[in-house]
């Protein structure tokens, strides 16, 4: 589903000061809960039947990349939480400015509309990565096909424990409420 | 291990071989679960079709994005290196499709640091209906003796 087509833009009003203010701001710094690990990496070249030997081959690995890496494309990944862990009443969300925005704005229904990756230093088994969120943009009311709502961009930038970056990604939501 | 394509081997308008998978609901929930998304409308028939409203659970866009990888190496070899890739997604991939990705070459450049990169249009479809929109961008060799992977810092703009 798409909710950029042809959007129409409402009577803009000017952005709430308390969320002008979050733009450009690093928020909720998070570390990796769990060092990267070959097995997820087998893992996933198993559930696309990717043979790239840089994931299966010591020796290619050591000759073209320096060592084993993951597949760039598990970036997030070592974010998801565990379905369960010992004392957390609450589930953990992913990309909470996303759910910040909506619920700011009384949005209750929200897309995902764009997401973009892009790969910097490559990940290797062992890294222990961080991050955080940057919201970037925030759009004036805009009507689409879903609904009156707001776009919004937010990125989210991944380090590794020499704290190089090692990929941003970066996410267009649409806040929006139904038309009733 | 020898370099098997360099960036003076592509032109615009070259096309990708097809990759053609008949997804299960096995590459479903596999796909889901190495990716670590629990959400059950990637392994729960019931919760998709009752509480989502989907024909049946669907790959998850993690998944998808490591299937677009795998095409792309695929065609690379392993001295390719992904710099970008952006999606869009307009439809869902349900077990008992037979999905289609498909890529054509849009640009062919080197950048200021002398970088090779080629961006391909990468679509999934099922029976000719796109469901994914993938944009890549990635770097290939320039020469034999040359490898994106050992560009760090500066020399790597993606």
């Amino acid at each position: 589903m798409t909710a950029t087509d042809e959007p129409t833009t409402e009577p803009a009003g000017d952005l709430p000061a308390d969320v002008a203010a979050l733009i450009g701001r690093v928020q909720y710094p998070e570390a990796g809960g769990f060092p990267v690990e070959q097995g997820y990496i087998w893992t996933s070249c198993a559930s696309v039947e990717n043979g790239n030997p840089l994931f299966w081959d010591e020796a290619v690995a050591a000759e073209v990349t320096g060592g084993p890496i993951a597949p760039p494309s598990m970036l997030s990944v070592w974010f998801r939480p565990h379905h369960w862990s010992p004392g957390r009443t609450e589930p953990a969300v992913p990309l909470q400015v996303h759910f910040d925005l909506k619920a700011r704005f009384g949005l209750p229904e929200a897309v995902m509309t764009d997401n973009t990756i892009v790969f910097h230093e490559p990940v290797r088994p062992g890294d222990t990565l961080r991050t955080h969120q940057v919201l970037r943009s925030v759009s004036p009311p805009k009507t689409t096909k879903l609904g009156t709502g707001r776009f919004w961009v937010i990125e989210v930038e991944y380090f590794n424990q020499r704290d190089e970056l090692v990929g941003v990604e970066s996410y267009t939501g649409f806040g929006y409420r139904r038309e009733s | 291990m020898s370099v098997a394509l360099t960036i003076d081997q592509v032109e615009v308008g070259d096309t990708l071989p097809t990759l053609r998978y008949d997804v299960t609901a096995t590459t479903v929930v596999l796909g889901a679960l190495a990716a670590r998304d629990w959400r059950p409308m990637h392994h729960d028939h019931d919760f998709a079709v009752n509480r989502n409203g989907t024909r049946d659970i669907f790959l998850n866009t993690p998944n998808q994005a490591a299937w677009f990888e795998r095409y792309v190496t695929d065609w690379t070899g392993p001295y390719g290196r992904l710099g970008r890739m952006t999606f869009r997604m307009k439809g869902s991939v349900f077990p008992g499709d037979t999905m289609a990705i498909e890529a054509v070459v849009k640009d062919v450049s080197r950048d200021a640091t002398g970088c090779g990169w080629v961006e391909l249009l990468v679509s999934l479809t099922v029976d000719g209906d796109v469901k994914t929109d993938c944009t890549a961008r990635v770097a290939l060799p320039v020469s034999p003796d040359d490898n994106p992977w050992r560009r760090h810092g500066d020399q790597w703009l993606p």
